[in-house]
């Protein structure tokens, strides 16, 4: 194997100038670490006053009166959409819970009075505890029924309360608004990057 | 001991009892404001009473309302009497050393002259060490009570550590014991009002740099502060010693911690930086300024306070310097930590001490003693 080169170094050198930075080989005063120490609070302290003049450089977001702005695609609690006539546009396909990986998502299917529309979900509900937030379902799904918003703030006093169902899926953005998050993905389907497993 | 007598030394055993553990949720609020601003954060703002948090020192009166009101739970392999023994062991020391720091001049009452320090021992220093060390027992006891491994290995640090730097402590202030040939805190103080061609302030600092610097490291050491918290660590033991304590006993330790840091910072100043005396103005001459002002009674209670003054920005300073050093300086390894304690500080400070005793020797032939 031949030696590796740089540029401008002669590899004879390299050994030394290795040599020349360890510990042995620095000035004394150098070795006691105190200019270094005192670098080191110089910095702190810079921080310190410059943080006191203004907040410019602070990074806390005071969250409940300054909230983080997320990307779009950002995935928060899901919703389910509405056909015009207010029905869900789920059809009870099961695709969105067999995709699942978190086994979070419960339907019941049922037949719907419309010939038109082969089932529909008597129940539809999501376990907001198990759910990872991965996405998945918006993914699976082929009627565009389901997706996601920007919504990050999921307190609740009950285990109950994050039990979801098709109801407050349908409903809860009439109570509070909430951008929308990630939604299924409309654009060209490049077949060539999906088989190399994306999208 | 008369009545008088009896009531002053209560009096200013109760001051000193006062300000130490009233010195704990300040310290508590500028670490925590501080290590935020350090580390380009802004910390604790939101708890208020009427809507004034008072840049965030309302904070440690909802911590401590916190701890009293917080479940107190005894691991149920504990070893229960050293378990609630240990914070208690641990704190007394703490507040002990305190005693023999002296914090002003005398101040005149009526006819009686009295020491601003709660005792004068002749032994000053000695007493410091002794009670100092007590100290790690508590911890000792905390980690070995707890039966957890964690706690336990904490507290085997914190005595391998202790032991390390009790040695390097004790050798680098005998050189200062040498120089101003006393034991007693206050007459350290008082040599420290000398000055040097009449300007330079002959402070411990002055005389013995290469013993403040080490006592300085040995501080911190002993009162387990990064960079030096090994027995703590809370990436690796996740808080040593005291990982299974909660509530009001998780406190006394945090104020054992703080009330430590205090008394070292106390004696760093004493021992080092004058303690109670106000830079180029001597004693003598504050009281004559306050005496001509108020009279020697009045007058001699507002040198008190001045001297009260410097020494407190003195310690205030010292305090910060150990906030300051923990937001900047990672934990030492193990090892770098017996390396530095054993093969650097112990030699450095039996030289400092040989050469004190070597320079001391000559002077003293010189003057033909
Ligand atoms: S986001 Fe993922 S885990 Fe949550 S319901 Fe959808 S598929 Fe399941
Ligand atoms: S994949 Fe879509 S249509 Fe199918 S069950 Fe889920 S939400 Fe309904």
């Amino acid at each position: 194997m031949t030696p590796v080169t740089v540029k401008g170094v002669n590899p004879a050198d390299v050994k030394d100038v290795a040599r020349a930075q360890t510990d042995e080989n620095r000035p004394w005063w150098v070795r006691t670490y105190i200019p270094a120490i005192l670098g080191g609070m110089g910095v702190t302290m810079r921080h310190l006053i410059a943080n006191l003049r203004n907040r410019r450089n602070t990074a806390t977001i005071e969250y409940p009166e300054v909230k983080r702005e997320y990307s779009p695609r950002f995935r928060g609690r899901h919703y389910l959409k509405k056909r015009p006539s207010g029905d869900p546009r789920c059809v009870a396909c099961y695709m969105c819970a067999t995709a699942c990986p978190a086994d979070c998502i419960f339907i019941v299917a049922g037949e719907h009075p419309d010939p038109a529309i082969e089932k529909y979900p008597v129940e539809f509900v999501i376990d907001g505890l198990r759910c990872i937030y991965c996405g998945y379902c918006v993914d699976a799904c082929p009627e565009d029924a389901i997706a996601m918003t920007r919504d990050y703030e999921m307190a609740g006093y009950h285990r109950e309360d994050f039990i979801w169902d098709k109801d407050y899926l349908l409903n809860w953005r009439d109570r509070v608004e909430r951008e929308d998050g990630y939604q299924p993905y409309e654009g060209e389907i490049d077949k060539e990057r999906m088989s190399r497993g994306r999208l | 001991m008369d009545g008088t007598g009896l009531a002053i030394s209560l009096a200013k055993a109760g001051f000193v009892a006062f300000l130490l553990l009233n010195a704990v949720p300040l310290l508590v609020w500028l670490e925590r404001r501080g290590a935020a601003f350090i580390q380009d954060r802004i910390g604790p703002n939101r708890t208020s009473i009427a809507g004034f948090a008072l840049a965030g020192l309302v904070q440690p009166l909802a911590d401590v309302v916190k701890f009293m009101f917080k479940e107190d739970f005894v691991p149920p392999s504990a070893n229960r009497t050293f378990y609630l023994l240990a914070p208690i062991i641990t704190l007394i020391p703490a507040l002990m050393t305190f005693a023999v720091v002296p914090f002003a001049d005398v101040v005149r009452i009526g006819e009686r002259l009295v020491q601003m320090q709660v005792a004068d021992l002749n032994v000053g220093i000695l007493y410091v060490f002794a009670i100092a060390s007590l100290g790690v027992y508590g911890v000792v006891l905390a980690g070995w009570a707890s039966n957890n491994k964690y706690s336990f290995l904490g507290s085997v640090r914190a005595s391998a550590q202790m032991i390390s730097y009790e040695l390097s402590m004790g050798l680098s202030v005998l050189g200062l014991v040498m120089v101003f040939g006393t034991l007693q805190l206050d007459d350290m103080v008082r040599a420290q009002g000398a000055r040097l061609f009449g300007v330079l302030p002959l402070w411990g600092i002055v005389l013995q740099p290469l013993g403040f610097l080490l006592f300085v490291i040995s501080v911190f050491a002993e009162t387990n502060r990064l960079p030096f918290d090994l027995a703590e660590s809370e990436a690796e033991l996740v808080v040593g010693y005291h990982t299974e304590y909660s509530s009001m006993k998780f406190a006394t330790f945090f104020m054992a911690e703080y009330i430590a840091m205090t008394t070292g910072a106390a004696l760093i100043v004493s021992l080092f930086l004058g303690g109670w005396q106000v830079p180029f103005v001597s004693s003598e001459t504050l009281n004559g300024w306050t005496a001509d002002l108020l009279g020697p009674g009045a007058g001699s209670w507002l040198a008190a306070l001045i001297q009260f003054g410097s020494f407190s920005a003195k310690l205030g300073f010292f305090l910060w310097l150990f906030i300051w050093v923990r937001w900047t300086l990672p934990r030492f390894r193990y090892d770098q930590l017996m390396r530095l304690g054993w093969k650097v500080m112990l030699p450095l400070a039996l030289a400092n001490l040989l050469v004190t005793a070597a320079v001391l020797l000559v002077i003293d032939g010189a003057a033909g003693r």
